[in-house]
């Protein structure tokens, strides 16, 4: 298997005034294509930020992080930009729907990025795969936090993306909605072959993932596999 | 091509929900495009009928004026112009009329016009009947003015006595014709034929009469040629004549409505200015409201130039729409503003379709909203994809974009551009340009100045609400700037509004008739002087001025003669100055409406000594002359040298005769010269009885009624006050429409923290004070910065630039503050209802999700 996702000595340092804030120390890890990842820590050991320094959403401080074999340390917003649209997937503990659009307009998004004909096939379809086949037409105010979370997942597979990124995608729902979300996301993951990369305070969600990474005060201090990876 | 239809559909789609928020938006620019547009189609129709008009106003193709009939040598040089000709003399009369019910004879101040020949060429008198205009000359009657037929109960065949002589009236007069000034509203015409006035005894020496010869040049004749030719015009000048041609007479139009039109333009500007400051606060506070959506299309790989079309489009296609409603609107509000202002203008002003004021306000429009919105915008292509992760990432608007200060030298360039397009006028474009960057900066320098102010000081201690509502004037997501700005800028242009208009009406007010003289003999000759007064005294009427004046014209100054300064390229005097025959009084003290402001009064002087004279400040200055400088007059043929011993101020709203030039006793005692008596009549019918008087004793004196020339005076400046009422009106309705919907768009800015208090338990009547904690400070602080800078602005503007007498109008003042921090509390208290009347979920799901 290939690396698709490398973090070499990655720091982050945030300023306020004259005081700096080091979120983010000596980090280095790598993810193989199609290999399922969770980053678990408590609150303020600098997970989201890590996950958003992969995605290419914030650059670091120093190192260098390689996403689908593109260095994205160096690259311009804009190139960023282009590379989160052909390759990448969100899911957010908010859900990020687009308020004023409607549930399929939503997932339509990044295939009209893309300049994709089919997006409202594509996206038809996909809605109908997360259950949502009859609520196409509604707004995010609309849907319970459930439905808005599906559309959600919908949206982040719309562009078939190589890795998908998920802030606490249960963080927000119920046990049992969360559990439902879990297994359509884990599903997709392996029926589209996608990485996945989960940050999450959920030890169950994290353990239905390949492999573990756990970070404290800002350092990656445990990178465990779960069973039945290959170590 | 299909990334932008997807971009655009994106914008139309991401609109839907939204509508609601730019409906504001769009109503500040209707409105100030409305505004541009109807007062431009306006002026435009105007200027186009006067061009159209312009020949039935001068009646000829050329006009040659002056005040004495023409000289020989000249005369050959008229006539050697090809074409027909005609002449008139023009004088102010008494005229004597005959009453139906008693034997005593009414009197009435008259404009006499002795036509020679088949004037006017151009144009129509029109009279009733019809034919009088052709029989009148030859029947040695007279064309009476309609009006004054109806006040005296005249009918055809009547007779009415100028000087000594009696005249059948032919036909009623039903038009004023040849004249825009405002003295051909004071005195109703009478037209006579010339061969007739040597037998009213009424011109004599001294008598101002105005003699005019008018040509009508064959077709082909180039009249620019022949006017613009200096060698051939020169003799003109040295008389004192004056040539005009219909291009001439074009362009005096123009300018003499020049005024009025720059009213209106600026009128309109500030109206278009206040939209869009209405532009620049919604599209901010909008595209706050967007951030989170922004950031998840970034986040989704949209990049930052892609998102600003998505907004840009939304907000300039909206944008274009409130310019398309705010053309047509304009273009239909035209039809009202003729109907309002035809009393006022002497031309019939049509009805038509302006599209070069539809094309101005479709480019203006679209240019300055563009702009304005340009400046929020920007900030679109900086919103980090990271605040899909954290809500309060705060650095992603970089505080240094370029761009930004691109757009805003845009935007001075733009407006300054506009103003000079719209005035024609570079200082007054300057100006107005640098007052509004000066008035920005100052609202954002007092914005900075207050969040540090209380950020620095903030009570740690005491009431929760206070405290709430100051610590909501610096916390993330604060309104403070964008507020105090619009509400500033909003509040300082209608302050300056009311008060220039309150000091143009109050300028208008302080020419109060009742108060002054008013009756003026003019005309009178130094014998019949006495007798005059006695006259007056008898009637026991008081004799408040009576003055000789000796008509003399100036042959130089400064050691150089007339001729030598008209030579000179560096003269600075003014033409009219050098040009203008003097009427020239002599006495040993000041008026009483006279303050010496230079140098010593002189008010004697013994033969042999330097003639010493005193003279106003404007017309020294007009001359460029001062003290101890020299000035030669020709006085009827013979040259009296005199030096300037002291300057005067004269107070020119009194109603009194008033001298340039001040000779002082013991020079021109023996010249030839008439004399001005001014009185004040206690009612209409000792006035009536005193005029009749005159007449009858000394026909040569013509008696001016003030009294009537100030009621049509208040009435033309009641006209234009009406006129200044409902243009400036439109600028305050687009300035409360400004202030009220950034107030109403504000409350996206705090339904959440309103929403989350309230879901913790606060009480509505909490909610409602730290809210109205907020506003009120940001009303106060608002309407204070706007009334200063307002006041900075009037007093340049009153005292520079239209040369009036600046006073702070305190009560307005304090009525603008109080409306201001009024309003801005009650609509920042009807923001909260929502939050108040609904549950905190249906709010948030409302307004925000």
């Amino acid at each position: 298997m290939s690396s698709i996702l490398s973090a070499k000595g990655i720091n982050k340092i945030y300023k306020s005034g004259s005081r700096e804030l080091a979120v983010l120390k000596d980090i280095d890890f790598e993810v193989q294509a199609g290999q399922s990842l969770s980053i678990i820590g408590p609150s303020g050991s600098g997970k989201t930020t890590l996950l958003g320094l992969c995605a290419g959403l914030d650059s670091p401080t120093s190192g260098e992080i390689i996403l689908c074999g593109e260095s994205i340390s160096s690259m311009s917003e804009n190139d960023k930009a282009s590379l989160r649209n052909r390759k990448v997937g969100f899911i957010f503990q908010n859900f990020q729907l687009i308020p004023t659009l409607t549930a399929l307009e939503n997932v339509m998004i990044p295939l009209e990025l893309l300049g994709q004909a089919s997006a409202r096939k594509v996206s038809t379809d996909l809605l109908g795969r997360v259950g949502l086949g009859d609520r196409m037409g509604h707004y995010p105010s609309q849907l319970s936090g459930g439905e808005q979370q599906r559309v959600s997942i919908a949206r982040a597979f719309s562009n078939t993306p190589q890795v998908l990124f998920a802030d606490e995608p249960t963080g927000n729902l119920d046990e049992e909605t969360g559990e439902s979300i879990e297994s359509l996301l884990f599903q997709l993951n392996q029926a589209e072959d996608t990485t996945l990369v989960i940050v999450t305070h959920d030890l169950i969600l994290a353990g239905k993932t390949d492999r573990m990474i756990r970070l404290k005060g800002g350092k990656l201090i445990e990178d465990s596999y779960n069973k039945t990876e290959q170590q | 091509m299909g990334q932008f239809a997807f971009l655009a559909k994106t914008a139309l789609r991401d609109s839907r929900k939204n509508r609601g928020k730019l409906f504001m938006f769009m109503s500040s620019i209707v409105l100030g495009i409305m505004a541009l547009v109807a007062i431009n189609s306006f002026n435009y129709n105007l200027v186009k009928d006067i061009d159209n008009q312009t020949k039935s106003v001068l009646g000829a193709d050329i006009m040659v004026e002056g005040k004495k009939p023409l000289p020989a040598h000249l005369k050959v040089v008229v006539d050697s112009v090809p074409g027909q000709r005609a002449s008139q003399m023009e004088f102010f009369s008494m005229a004597l009329i005959d009453t139906k019910d008693s034997a005593e004879q009414e009197t009435q101040f008259t404009r006499v016009q002795a036509v020679e020949g088949n004037f006017p060429f151009y144009g129509n008198l029109v009279t009733d009947p019809k034919d009088a205009k052709e029989r009148y000359q030859e029947e040695g009657g007279a064309l009476v003015d309609d009006g004054l037929m109806l006040e005296h109960a005249l009918s055809v065949g009547d007779s009415i006595q100028l000087g000594r002589q009696r005249f059948p009236i032919t036909g009623r007069l039903m038009n004023s014709f040849g004249s825009v000034s405002l003295g051909a509203s004071f005195a109703p015409s009478i037209y006579i034929d010339q061969s007739r006035v040597k037998a009213t005894e009424l011109v004599q020496t001294g008598s101002m009469v105005e003699y005019k010869y008018f040509i009508k040049t064959p077709e082909g004749f180039d009249r620019e040629e022949w006017d613009n030719s200096a060698v051939r015009m020169k003799p003109f000048h040295a008389e004192d004549f004056r040539v005009t041609t219909i291009e001439d007479q074009k362009r005096n139009l123009n300018r003499a409505f020049s005024f009025l039109n720059s009213f209106l333009n600026i009128i309109a500007l500030v109206a278009l200015l206040l939209g869009c400051i209405g532009v620049a606060s919604s599209v901010f506070i909008y595209i706050k409201s967007k951030i989170s959506s922004i950031a998840v299309f970034r986040c989704l790989g949209m990049k930052g130039s892609q998102a600003f079309t998505v907004y840009f489009l939304q907000i300039f296609i909206l944008g274009f729409i409130g310019v398309l409603i705010g053309t047509a609107l304009g273009s239909a509000l035209q039809l009202v503003l003729p109907a309002l202002l035809k009393d006022f203008l002497p031309y019939e002003v049509s009805l038509s379709i302006s599209w070069r004021a539809i094309m101005e306000g479709l480019s203006i429009g679209t240019i300055v909203t563009s702009l304005f919105a340009l400046v929020p915008l920007l900030a679109v292509r900086l919103i980090s994809p990271l605040r899909t992760l954290r809500a309060s990432f705060e650095d992603d608007v970089a505080p240094r974009d370029p761009l930004k200060w691109v757009a805003y030298a845009a935007i001075v360039a733009a407006l300054y551009l506009f103003l000079w397009t719209l005035t024609d006028n570079v200082r007054t474009s300057m100006y107005f340009t640098v007052g509004l960057v000066i008035a920005f900066c100052l609202l954002y320098l007092t914005s900075t100045g207050i969040m540090w102010l209380v950020r620095k000081y903030f009570p740690t201690n005491g009431n929760f609400v206070l405290r709430q509502g100051l610590s909501n004037l610096y916390r993330p997501n604060n309104q403070t700037r964008i507020l105090i700005i619009s509400l500033g800028l909003g509040t300082a242009i209608l302050t300056m509004l009311f008060t220039i208009r309150g000091l143009i009406l109050s300028n208008v007010d302080s020419m109060d008739a009742g108060s002054q003289p008013n009756m003026v003999l003019y005309s009178i000759e130094t014998e019949q002087k006495d007798e005059v007064a006695a006259l007056t005294r008898e009637m026991e009427m008081p004799v408040v001025q009576e003055v000789p004046i000796v008509t003399m014209k100036l042959a130089g100054w400064k050691g150089k003669s007339k001729a030598e300064w008209m030579q000179d390229s560096t003269r600075t005097a003014e033409r009219w100055v050098m040009h203008r025959e003097a009427r020239v009084t002599y006495r040993d003290t000041l008026a009483s409406d006279e303050t010496l402001i230079a140098g010593d009064f002189t008010g004697a002087v013994s033969p042999g000594d330097s003639v010493l004279i005193s003279v106003d400040k404007g017309w020294a200055e007009s001359l460029d002359v001062w003290l101890g400088d020299e000035l030669v007059w020709n006085v009827q043929g013979a040259l009296i040298t005199t030096y300037i011993s002291s300057i005067r101020e004269i107070e020119f709203r009194s109603m009194r005769t008033r001298f340039f030039v001040l000779f002082p006793n013991g020079v021109l005692e023996a010249a030839p010269q008439f004399h001005v008596l001014v009185t004040k009549t206690p009612n209409n019918e000792v006035m009536a009885k005193y005029r009749r008087a005159v007449v009858k004793a000394f026909p040569n004196i013509s008696v001016v009624d003030l009294g009537s020339i100030l009621t049509t005076l208040t009435d033309i400046l009641t006209k234009i006050s009406y006129i200044i009422k409902f243009m400036a009106g439109f600028s305050i309705l687009t300035g409360l429409i400004v202030l009220i919907s950034s107030l109403l768009l504000s409350k996206y800015q705090r339904i959440r923290e309103s929403v989350l208090l309230r879901t913790i338990g606060a009480q509505g009547s909490q909610i409602l004070k730290i809210n109205a904690t907020e506003y009120a400070i940001l009303g106060g602080i608002s309407a204070f910065a706007g009334i200063f800078i307002s006041t900075l602005a009037g007093y340049f503007i009153t005292t520079v630039e239209l040369e009036l007498e600046f006073a702070i109008n305190w009560w307005a003042v304090v009525i603008i503050f109080f409306f201001v921090v009024g309003l801005t509390v009650l609509i920042g208290l009807w923001n909260s209802r929502e939050v108040l009347q609904r549950s905190p979920l249906e709010v948030l799901r409302r307004e925000v999700g």
